[in-house]
């Protein structure tokens, strides 16, 4: 910037809202994106709690499992199950932006980069599926 | 297809306003009209005070980019079209402070371009007798890089640097780490001092919006999470090797 004043003009200086991430979709998307982790914090303290539970005792385990099926846990493990899912997709989706994609010396398709994320997923839920089934 | 679209064009005076107002034009809807060419229609037929950059009219000069109905966007190679039946907010792009209309004050770009050693820097100030020779695989590296034009798109798509105005941003650091793949380059401990701090690379939180605005397609994103890579590299070394930091 020039260091006299007298000729300078008075620019507009314009202020961010504190709403900004309503503003467009993408922004919104971030934000719940970021917010998602809580979701997964949650997650991982109820495997804690599942896991303590399962070392305490018969007792202790259904004691567990009850507190688990009342309404309130249920919703928020409800929630938190969209939310994880959200995070992990939007995750994955974003693998083209912060690695780079080389195929044989050649840029590749961002889809190559997300691809297996989402296969290794599939894969991963199928398995833990047919456990819980009893398949396996 | 209607005959006429609606403008709502952002208007600022520096001498009269203390706020940016909003002004209607209604301009011809023709199916091959950029948003550029109804401003000049604007500007040519109904307000000559009316303000805004451009030059090429072809995508190269990145002079024109605005926020066309809160999207960043060079005007020259947006179809006015595609907003019909209207109407379409045209404003200057988010973050820059407003000089008249739709002039943005660039210097706060040009300060951080300048930061980071967008050039080729040589331990050896000598002119070689050459020129520097390169394969295929070595320019590929930087390429897609080198295609910036300074538009400022991702700027204006870039809340991190509307929220923290010392924030590099992601056209200076991807035209930094366009220089430190280059192989012919040999500054990149410079630039490390600039692109390693916290307002370097660590403030970028992966929106992400910065690549899908950009209309050179130049992935700024993945420039500065590559960067994130190398300097955590880089970081590594000079705890674990001893040789690391020299």
């Amino acid at each position: 910037m020039p260091q006299y004043r007298q000729f300078q003009y008075k620019a507009y200086q314009p202020v961010m809202s504190p709403y900004w991430y309503f503003d467009r979709w993408p922004y919104l998307k971030f934000m719940l994106r970021e917010m998602s982790s809580i979701f997964v914090g949650w997650f991982a303290v109820v495997i804690l709690l599942q896991l303590n539970a399962l070392v305490s005792g018969p007792t202790a385990y259904a004691n567990f499992q009850h507190w688990m099926a009342t309404p309130p846990v249920f919703i928020v493990n409800i929630l938190s199950f969209v939310f994880i899912c959200f995070h992990a997709i939007t995750w994955f989706m974003l693998v083209p932006r912060v690695v780079a994609r080389q195929v044989l010396q050649r840029p590749s398709p961002d889809v190559l980069s997300a691809a297996p994320n989402f296969g290794i997923w599939l894969v991963a839920s199928v398995v833990v599926a047919l456990f819980a089934l009893r398949v396996i | 297809m209607a005959d006429t679209i609606i403008l709502e064009v952002a208007r600022f005076s520096p001498e009269r306003d203390s706020q940016i107002g909003y002004q209607t034009f209604e301009v011809p809807l023709r199916s091959d009209w950029m948003v550029l060419d109804a401003l000049n229609y604007i500007k040519d037929n109904i307000d000559g005070s009316l303000t805004f950059r451009w030059s090429c009219r072809m995508g190269i000069c990145g002079s024109c980019g605005m926020m066309v109905n809160g999207v960043p966007k060079l005007t020259c190679e947006t179809l006015i079209a595609q907003f019909a039946p209207g109407p379409v907010r045209i404003e200057p792009l988010e973050h820059f402070p407003v000089v008249k209309d739709l002039v943005i004050d660039m210097d706060v770009f040009l300060e951080k371009l300048q930061k980071v050693r967008p050039w080729i820097v040589r331990k050896d100030d000598r002119l070689p007798a050459r020129e520097f020779l390169q394969t295929p695989a070595q320019l590929e590296a930087f390429h897609q890089y080198s295609l910036c034009i300074n538009c400022m798109l991702c700027y204006a798509a870039c809340p991190v640097f509307g929220l923290d105005q010392d924030f590099v941003g992601p056209a200076a650091l991807a035209l930094a780490e366009r220089y430190n793949l280059d192989s012919r380059d040999q500054g990149a401990p410079e630039r490390t001092d600039v692109l390693s701090q916290h307002d370097g690379i660590w403030d970028c939180t992966v929106v992400g919006e910065c690549s899908t605005v950009c209309p050179k397609g130049v992935d700024p994103s993945l420039a500065i999470q590559q960067y994130k890579l190398t300097a955590t590299k880089e970081w590594f070394k000079t705890w674990l090797l001893p040789w690391g930091n020299k």
